[in-house]
Formats: structure tokens, C-alpha cells, sequence
């Protein structure tokens, strides 16, 4: 076969494509370097992963598939790896008042003698502390409620749309996406004139003589569940409606033949069927959910609790970059730790054809 | 299957004039906008049948299968099993299960929990409708299979599990759609005659609907050839080979030449038809034509004689050559281009070894007896 011979051929443009990349992230690695000490060693990972990646491709032939992935990698190498150890590596540090406002990770003293400074002590301080407790749970209840009712509202808003007809389908999920064409920031203010005291809502309701007296709305869970609700429904339709429009159709007409009914049939065909959407629309909102900062910011109350409030407040007000830091990566580990669970829930789903 | 002359009888009761059909299907036409797929169909079914609706694709026979299951409403006419017209009855509630094209098993479902589905939704207790299952399951030599989900299973194997899931409610129908149609050629011939044998323990009505002629042949007591939303001819496999009624079911069922033809003054016993391949020929008297009116003469390849020399004895007889020929092991096919430039279908079986078999260029001779044409007006 020839086929031993022609990735080679093919692999030379790639490897071109390769090598500016490689440029690229280096450059942006340096300018990291600026930021902090830690971000050389990064650097020297990234060398390292270079040299491997040329051995590898020089003597292992794997070359093409590499490349394939490289661009993925690097990316996420570049934003998500480098970033995450600058966190981890600040949040190892102490509050001082500096520029930037952290001790160094090693000191030199007159000897020449290399000190590397780094404690846990942070990590202790906001496991011991209820705030951090409080506003880690919170964060979890509220992401949590929400994504139930996201999940309520989204699956037969989902399942209307993969069971339409052709040309109202694609017209139902323009109107899913549609949301995204104006600014979140300007949508989570629309939604402050709905829910406000004298907003549309109390004014309508009023009007029609259901209350006397304004409801209090704003500045509530409540207000920041709808919003949370409203903004990352799509995320939940989306991947559901692509579960649910690969559904067979003979499967329903088959459970009905044997003789459940509809209801019946939802419960022991078409939900079970449905869970890698379940599972993957739940994700998505529940996520980005956890560390949602804007909307309670703007619709919450001074009771409504989050994390990444928390967060913001650490940073900005007491300007503690090593505790924010660990409220940031207990949080990335809150987070990851089910999301890898379900992941590994829907690969087993995924084993099925 | 009708080895046993006493079953045989038994099992023929459309031929008994005073029968009750189990099913009919009265006028029932189907129209999806101005398509209409189910043109006025009427049709009827005896107990213990194994009917096939045989027919090609988009003929209507399975949207007349699946007005029988409930998942389509006929625009006209009514259907009624076991004298209940089922009008307004979903298919969770009709007295029929469905085995489908590409079987539905539930892919989330082990095969024993897919077998039990139906009886579960019945009200059975578990233990009770798992072993129900289990039977079921014995029946079709799947019992090894009870935990696999669909996926670990071959074909064949899906195709056993869809069939007992939708035997396991003991339907007084059950209505199978291209049940062969997956499988490979040898599997689909011994499943053919599994599919007979537990039809025939059982009991049970099948209704089957195929677009291979050989699956129908073999597998049902009656057939029932559709067309263009039509029933073109319903009758016993041999009735529809032998005596097929029109030029499509001749054409459809088997192969077949076709010659066009008028008829010829008349004659005690036999007819003449003049046609242009084969000149002046005689065929077997049909009543009610007149001299002149155009008919087709409809011949089966096997029903010809082909020879070197001109038979002396031979009624009808014409000369050609061969064009192509294919051994096929038990016969060889031949193409023989007649002087008008015709070409002829004609099987020889190959009985003994001869030596000298026809091959192609030679100059032959096709001969048929006049009862080898089937004289056709459609």
C-alpha cells in the first residue's frame, strides 16, 4: 500500500502551519514571562513539549495525527494551562503590599542560596472560614435549582422542535439562538425594567387587579434564578434538541404497538434515550452556572451569595490576589470533579450505538 | 408447507366460499395530500394465515400494513379483525404487533427486558412477564441471550429478539414488515422456514410484507401482488406463477416474455395469435375474444425447448441465435436474438452431463407447447 508513504508528503504544509503556531504561543508565553516568574518554567514545558513533539514525529511517525491536535493543545496549553498555574502558583504566595501585590515564590539570599516560599496556608483560611463555605454551597444550590428548571422549560421546548416539521424546525431554532444576537449585559437590564418595582410585571399585574401592593422582585434569588434561567436556556435546547431529532421514530411507533401509552413511552423510551442530552445541556449550564458573576451582580440581592462575587470582591476591594486565587481553584475543583463524573456517565452511554 | 394433504385442506379455507374472513379490509383507500398510496383495497384474511402483500417500493403495502398496526388512519373505507372495526383504536389497544423493518428493539434495553416490554405494559407482575419472556425467547433459540443489550447481537439474532418481543403478547395478528429484509441471502432461506415454523406453533395470523418474490413464494399460503396502491391479483403462490392475471403480476412474479399479439380466426381447441416475433402461433382458447383484439402472450423462460435441429413434432417454433448464456450450476439461462431481433429468456435445466451443451453463436430452435402460454388482455 501507499498509503505508508503519503501522510509524509501530505505532513510537510502541516508542519510549516505547526512551527508558526509554535511561534505564536512562544511569543505569547513571553509575555507572560512579564506577568511572573512561574511563567518560565511554563515556557521551559512548552520547549520540552517541542523537542518531544519533533522526536516523536521524526522516529514514531506521529506526525499528521499530532497536528491534528496540536492546534486544540496549544490553545488550551496557552489559555487554560498557563493561566491555571499562574493562579496556582499566586495562590501559594502571600498578600503583600507590592506591585504585583504577592511574595515571591523564591528569594535569594546573600549566600546564593535559592528559598522557595510557598504555603498552603490560603487554602486553609477560606476552607475554615463559613463565608467561603457559604457562598461555595450557594453557588452550588443556585446553579443547581437553576439548571432544573432550565432543564424543565428546555426539554419540551427541545423535543417540540426536533419533532416539527422541516421548514418550522429550522425557523423554531433561529428563534432558540436568536437571543444571542444582542448583548447578554444589555439582556440581564432588560430583564431589571420586567422584574423591578414599578417594572412591567407589577405594573401589568396591578393593572389587572391581582395585587395591591408592588411584588418584591428584584434584588432576590428569585430574580437571579430567572435570570440565570433565561440566559442559558439555549445552552440547554441546543444540545438537547440534538439528541432528541436523532430519536427513531420506529422506537415510539413500536413501544406504542406493544401497547404503552404515550406517557409511557416517554418515561421508558424516550427519556432514558435522551440522557447523554440531558447530561450534556446540564453541563453547559450548570457550569458556567457555578461562577456566574453578572447576574447576581445586577439582579440579586445583598443576601444572594455566589462565588464569583466573592471572587470579584477578593480581587478588587480587599485586593487579596493569593486568597482569590484559591477561592479561584477550589472552585475549578468543585466544578471539574462532577463534570468528570459525568463525563465518564456519558462515555458509558456512549459505548451503546 | 403443504407436505401434509390434511393440513393442506385445513388450511385453505379461502377456497371454502362459506369461510369468515378473520380480516377485512373493506374499500380502504389512503391519501397523503394528492398521493394517494391505498387505492380502494379490498381484501380479506383467514385465521392462521401467512398472507404476504408482495409488492415494489412505493406500492402502498406498508402503509396498508400500518393502517392495520393504527400508526396511519385510512381516508376511506374500514378495517375489521375478528368482526371489531377498528376505527379510532391506537395501536397501543389493536389486537396486532408489529415486527419492523429495522426491528425498533430499544437500544437501552437488554434483549429479555425488550422481549418482556409488551407484557410489562399488559399489567403482568416482572417475575411473571420475565418468564413469559424467557419462553418466548426459547422459541426463537435466543435463551444464551437474555442479558446482551441489541448491540452485542448479529443480525440475525436482532431479527429473532424483534420477532419474539412481537410475538410475546400473543397477538391475534402480527404484522411483519420486510422481517428478511436485513439479513444476507443464506440466512434470510433457513429464516424463511423458521419464520413458517413458528408461524405454524403458534398458530398466529401473519401478515407479511416483502418486495422479493421468492420470500413470498416461500413463505406464504396467499399472496396478494400490489401495485400502485392496488391489489393486482391475490391468490395461492402457484395460481399467481402459473396463472398470473395481468402483464405486471406475469412480469413481477418470476420472469417472463411477453409478446404482443392479435388474435386469429378461431379454431376447435386452440387459438391463433398472430404476433410479430414469433409469426402465427397457437395458444390455449380464452373465452370471450374476439378475432383481431390485441393479447399478450405471456411465457415462463423454463417453459421453452431449446434445440439445434427444428423438432418435427413442434407446434410453435422459431429460430434464433444465441446471444449470451449464463451456467448457473442446476440450469444455464440463455439470451436467444430471434430474426426480428428479439431477444428471448430461455432456462435449460442442466439434468445430465451432456456433452455437447448449446453455447453461444449457435443457431437454436425455441419451441413451446401452446399450454405454456398464459394469454393475458390487461
Amino acid at each position: 500500500m501507499s498509503g505508508a508513504s503519503e501522510p509524509r508528503r501530505a505532513g510537510l504544509p502541516l508542519r510549516i502551519l505547526a512551527l508558526g503556531l509554535a511561534g505564536l504561543g512562544g511569543a505569547v508565553a513571553v509575555s507572560f514571562l512579564t506577568l511572573s516568574a512561574t511563567s518560565a518554567l511554563l515556557l521551559s514545558v512548552l520547549v520540552a513539549g517541542g523537542v518531544l513533539y519533533f522526536l516523536f514525529s521524526r522516529f514514531m511517525g506521529w506526525s499528521d495525527r499530532w497536528m491534528v491536535i496540536a492546534v486544540p493543545l496549544l490553545w488550551l496549553g496557552i489559555f487554560f494551562l498557563v493561566p491555571f498555574f499562574v493562579l496556582g502558583r499566586i495562590s501559594l504566595s502571600e498578600t503583600m503590599i507590592a506591585r504585583p501585590p504577592y511574595s515571591p515564590l523564591w528569594e535569594t539570599d546573600a549566600q546564593g542560596n535559592v528559598e522557595i516560599i510557598a504555603s498552603l496556608q490560603n487554602y486553609w483560611f477560606i476552607l475554615g472560614d463559613a463565608l467561603y463555605r457559604n457562598a461555595y454551597l450557594s453557588s452550588i444550590r443556585i446553579a443547581a435549582v437553576s439548571t432544573v428548571f432550565a432543564l424543565l422549560l428546555g426539554y419540551p421546548i427541545a423535543y417540540y422542535i426536533a419533532r416539527s416539521p422541516e421548514p418550522r424546525r429550522s425557523f423554531l431554532l433561529l428563534l432558540v439562538v436568536l437571543p444571542f444576537w444582542t448583548s447578554f449585559l444589555l439582556r440581564v437590564y432588560a430583564w431589571i425594567g420586567f422584574l423591578r418595582r414599578d417594572g412591567v410585571i407589577n405594573n401589568i399585574l396591578t393593572w389587572l387587579g391581582v395585587i395591591d401592593e408592588p411584588l418584591v422582585m428584584m434584588q432576590t434569588d428569585f430574580a437571579v434564578y430567572i435570570g440565570i434561567v433565561y440566559t442559558y436556556l439555549p445552552f440547554m435546547i441546543l444540545p438537547l434538541y440534538a439528541n432528541l431529532v436523532k430519536l427513531d421514530g420506529a422506537l415510539l411507533e413500536a413501544a406504542s404497538d406493544l401497547g404503552a401509552s404515550p406517557m409511557v413511552t416517554f418515561f421508558t423510551v424516550t427519556l432514558p434515550l435522551s440522557l447523554p442530552g440531558v447530561i450534556a445541556g446540564s453541563m453547559l449550564v450548570f457550569i458556567p452556572a457555578i461562577g456566574e458573576y453578572v447576574i447576581p451582580a445586577l439582579l440579586g440581592g445583598p443576601d444572594t451569595l455566589m462565588i464569583g462575587r466573592t471572587l470579584w470582591d477578593e480581587f478588587f476591594s480587599a485586593r487579596d490576589w493569593p486568597v482569590a486565587s484559591a477561592v479561584a481553584i477550589i472552585m475549578l475543583i468543585l466544578v471539574v470533579i462532577p463534570m468528570m463524573w459525568l463525563q465518564s456517565v456519558q462515555n458509558r452511554q456512549e459505548d451503546r450505538p | 408447507m403443504t407436505s401434509n394433504p390434511a393440513i393442506a385442506a385445513n388450511t385453505r379455507p379461502w377456497r371454502d366460499p362459506a369461510a369468515k374472513p378473520f380480516i377485512s379490509i373493506r374499500n380502504v383507500t389512503k391519501r397523503f395530500g394528492d398521493f394517494t398510496a391505498v387505492n380502494d383495497v379490498s381484501l380479506d384474511i383467514y385465521r392462521g394465515e401467512l398472507f404476504c402483500l408482495l409488492g415494489g417500493s412505493g406500492c402502498g403495502k406498508s402503509t396498508l400494513l400500518r393502517m392495520l398496526a393504527g400508526f396511519e388512519t385510512p381516508t376511506e373505507g374500514k378495517i375489521l379483525i375478528d368482526g371489531v372495526d377498528l376505527a379510532g383504536t391506537p395501536p397501543d389497544r389493536r389486537p396486532t404487533n408489529m415486527m419492523f423493518q429495522s426491528y425498533a428493539l430499544f437500544p437501552h434495553m437488554s434483549v429479555e427486558k425488550n422481549v418482556a416490554y409488551g407484557l410489562l405494559r399488559e399489567g403482568k407482575s416482572k417475575a411473571e412477564a420475565f418468564a413469559h419472556a424467557a419462553e418466548m425467547l426459547k422459541l426463537v433459540q435466543l435463551e444464551k441471550f437474555a442479558r446482551r443489550k441489541p448491540h452485542q447481537l448479529s443480525g440475525g439474532q436482532r431479527q429473532r429478539v424483534a420477532l419474539a418481543r412481537a410475538l410475546a403478547k400473543q397477538p391475534k395478528v402480527l404484522l411483519l414488515d420486510e422481517p428478511l429484509g436485513a439479513l444476507d441471502k443464506k440466512l434470510r432461506e433457513e429464516t424463511q422456514f423458521e419464520l413458517i415454523r413458528i408461524q405454524e406453533t403458534l398458530g398466529v395470523t401473519f401478515i407479511v410484507v416483502t418486495h422479493d418474490q421468492d420470500e413470498a413464494m416461500t413463505l406464504a399460503t396467499r399472496i396478494g401482488v400490489m401495485t400502485e396502491g392496488v391489489i393486482e391479483q391475490v391468490g395461492e403462490p402457484r395460481e399467481i406463477y402459473e396463472t398470473p392475471k395481468s402483464r405486471f403480476v406475469a412480469d413481477f412474479i418470476g420472469s417472463v416474455n411477453l409478446f404482443e399479439g392479435r388474435v386469429g380466426p378461431a379454431a376447435p381447441d386452440l387459438m391463433r395469435v398472430e404476433t410479430e416475433d414469433l409469426g402465427p402461433v397457437v395458444a390455449p382458447p380464452v373465452a370471450g375474444l374476439t378475432q383481431g383484439q390485441t393479447v399478450w402472450l405471456a411465457m415462463r423462460p423454463e417453459r421453452a425447448w431449446l434445440t439445434r435441429e427444428r423438432p418435427a413434432e413442434s407446434v410453435n417454433c422459431v429460430p434464433g441465435v444465441v446471444q449470451d448464456m449464463g451456467y448457473v450450476g442446476h440450469m444455464s439461462s440463455y439470451m436467444v436474438k430471434l430474426e426480428t431481433g428479439r431477444l428471448v429468456r430461455v432456462t435449460q435445466a442442466n439434468e445430465g452431463r451432456r456433452d455437447n451443451p448449446i453455447s453461444w453463436d449457435e443457431n437454436v430452435h425455441v419451441s413451446f407447447e401452446p399450454a405454456d402460454f398464459r394469454v393475458l388482455t390487461e
